[in-house]
């Protein structure tokens, strides 16, 4: 267990470091970070001495070291875009983001599970086929494209819901919430919906193969001959093993929402961390886009991390791994 | 040159063959490459069968702006058939020589990344040993993150280092590198997977014996014999690589506003949909949304079709 975890430690270390190399280098060497600091007429002599004065002609490794220690801290330095240093910058953005991949994830889990268990138990029924077509289009379509339609429709057409910003803000501490006000709540709905349409096609696709899978086996139909109801078999025994892949994938989608969020707060403008990065890409802020690089990156470690613990604690035969007995699983 | 006789017997194998078989048997399927060869035909020839050509100023006229499309009011007219946008731009024409960017971008970033992914699984499976552990090492910590955001990245890269006025003559060229870059991990790795098995065979064993060089053996020898799983990830890739596409030129660092893909007229339209005119957004929208689909079944179709163990 301890060498598990250890190990899944170091590679996710390894998979940091690699990660802050890259965003080192495109802090670095894209662009002149001394050009983004002073105005025009600053002489050549001032610069240099600037230019020693923040460590830039140390060798790289040592360079390197003190962007990861610094990185570490939230020092990012100063945006070139507006003059605010990054950690600020992203510290205002993050609350929406991290609220909108949420209420995303719940979305997709709440319903791509129930609808994944019903296309699984009813294949062939009318319903299911109509949902696994409807799902196939979701895959299909680019995100910013669902979220138009959705503005369109329940917006400009209906009126019913706000189609950009976060709508009224609580502040709590550093953190503003959209979770207290009643406009705040219906801001978030067409942004949710559109970034877990495509994590719920997922998760009804995974549970729907998974569940066709489990019915087959021996045990359910061991289950099945001992008397018990339907409603045990299919969620005691059936679901339950089908929620080692879910979790995992579910898992795993997390990080890739916060990266999608980048689609879906364009398309609400909505005032998070993606928006940001994307005005960060479009004027080469340099700064910002190495920020936000290493905190995605780091996003994404830790819930890989995460993900693989709560695979050890829910699959027993791979805690068991070890002991001889383990091999050959059930 | 093939023989009239010759071309008929290859006709007829062909029409006997499993894969035209199961194409002929998915209805479903022929819907998409029907759909498929219209929007390449009809983006292709987009210059002659256009009715205007919107991106040449001395052809529009702000008088036209901003008229709805036929069917879904009574003052349009038949000159423009889905419709103008503010400028005055026929939405029909836009979205012709549109997808005509879009396809090209999707196909050359395709066809870019299948050539960074088969050097980078050549190279890995053949060296193996150091060479081997860096590539896939590079491979896995790509994989972590999605492939939108590894483009967004090259992208910001290439804009830090050339200025802006040139970043628009070039973007095209940036666009398929950035999203061909995103996308060759998963080529690698079937083409290093392929290559592990192939390289113990005879035949290379053969090669090596007779004294070619590596470079020859890798792509004369090897190469043919992964291009199959290759083109199945191509097929399926080309659909990811055109949302790509749109997604970046819709986040507005993609195709700039002057030679617009269907990602940057759905932005465009996009900017005024709030107004009521939804036929400037949903149109590009339709074509990319039936395009995508319709190559997302056509790459399924002929997945299923290649792979004799899902029959």
């Amino acid at each position: 267990m301890i060498a598990f975890i250890l190990r899944r430690l170091l590679q996710s270390i390894a998979v940091m470091l690699a990660v802050g190399l890259v965003a080192f280098f495109v802090f670095q060497y894209v662009g002149d970070p001394i050009n983004g600091m002073v105005g025009q007429d600053t002489s050549m002599e001032e610069r240099n001495e600037l230019r020693e004065k923040l460590g830039l002609n140390d060798p790289a490794p040592i360079q390197f070291a003190r962007f990861m220690l610094n990185a570490a801290q939230g020092k990012f330095g100063l945006s070139y875009r507006v003059s605010q240093s990054v950690g600020g910058l992203i510290l205002e953005k993050l609350p929406a983001t991290l609220e909108l991949a949420l209420c995303a994830a719940l979305f997709a889990l709440c319903v791509g599970v129930p609808m994944g268990v019903y296309t699984g138990l009813y294949p062939r029924h009318w319903t299911s086929r109509w949902l696994q077509a409807v799902s196939l289009i979701g895959i299909s379509l680019p995100t910013f494209l669902i979220g138009i339609m959705l503005i369109l429709l329940f917006s400009v057409i209906l009126g019913w819901l706000p189609s950009f910003g976060r709508g009224d803000t609580v502040s709590l501490g550093w953190w503003t919430s959209g979770f207290f006000t009643w406009s705040g709540l219906k801001a978030l709905i067409l942004p949710s919906i559109t970034l877990g349409l495509f994590q719920l096609t997922l998760i009804m696709r995974l549970v729907r193969s998974e569940m066709l899978e489990v019915m087959r086996t021996d045990y359910i139909k061991f289950a099945r001959a001992r008397g018990l109801s339907d409603r045990a078999i299919n969620f005691g025994h059936a679901l339950k093993n089908t929620m080692v892949p879910v979790i995992t994938i579910t898992g795993l989608q997390l990080g890739s929402i916060i990266a999608f969020a980048i689609i879906t707060e364009t398309v609400f403008a909505w005032p998070g961390m993606g928006q940001l990065f994307v005005q960060s890409v479009q004027f080469a802020d340099v700064p910002v886009m190495a920020a936000y690089l290493i905190l995605v990156g780091f996003f994404f470690v830790v819930i890989n991390l995460i993900v693989d613990m709560l695979y050890y604690a829910v699959d027993p035969r791979l805690r068991a791994s070890g002991s001889p007995r383990a091999a050959g699983g059930h | 040159m093939i023989s009239a006789g010759r071309l008929r017997d290859l006709l007829h194998r062909a029409a006997g063959s499993d894969v035209w078989y199961s194409f002929r048997s998915s209805r479903v399927t022929e819907v998409a490459a029907c759909v498929v060869a219209f929007v390449f035909i009809a983006s292709f020839l987009a210059p002659w069968l256009a009715p205007h050509t919107p991106f040449d100023p001395a052809t529009i006229s702000l008088t036209d702006g901003l008229k709805p499309p036929v069917l879904f009011s009574a003052d349009a007219d038949w000159t423009f058939p889905l419709g103008t946008d503010e400028q005055g731009r026929d939405v029909l024409s836009s979205i012709m020589y549109g997808t005509r960017l879009s396809l090209v971008v999707g196909l050359c970033a395709t066809i870019f990344a299948m050539f960074v992914g088969i050097a980078a699984g050549l190279i890995a499976g053949y060296a193996g040993g150091a060479t081997d552990a860096l590539i896939m090492r590079i491979a896995d910590v790509q994989l972590t993150f999605p492939a939108i955001l590894t483009a967004l990245l090259i992208d910001g890269i290439v804009r830090g280092l050339i200025s802006v006025q040139r970043h628009d003559e070039i973007a095209l060229f940036v666009i398929i590198g950035a999203t061909g870059l995103s996308f060759w991990v998963q080529y690698a790795r079937t083409v290093r997977g392929s290559v592990l098995v192939e390289r113990n065979k005879e035949y290379v064993q053969a090669a090596r014996v007779i004294g070619l060089p590596r470079i020859l053996i890798m792509v004369r020898h090897v190469l043919p014999n992964v291009m199959g799983p290759v083109l199945v990830i191509a097929t399926i890739n080309l659909g990811l690589a055109i949302i790509t596409e749109a997604t970046l030129s819709f986040l507005g660092v993609g195709l700039p506003p002057t030679s617009p893909s269907l990602g940057t007229l759905i932005r465009l339209g996009n900017e005024v949909l709030m107004s009521g005119d939804w036929w400037i957004t949903i149109f590009p929208g339709i074509t990319l949304a039936a395009l995508v689909l319709s190559v997302n079944l056509l790459g399924d179709w002929l997945r299923d079709a290649l792979n004799p163990k899902l029959r």
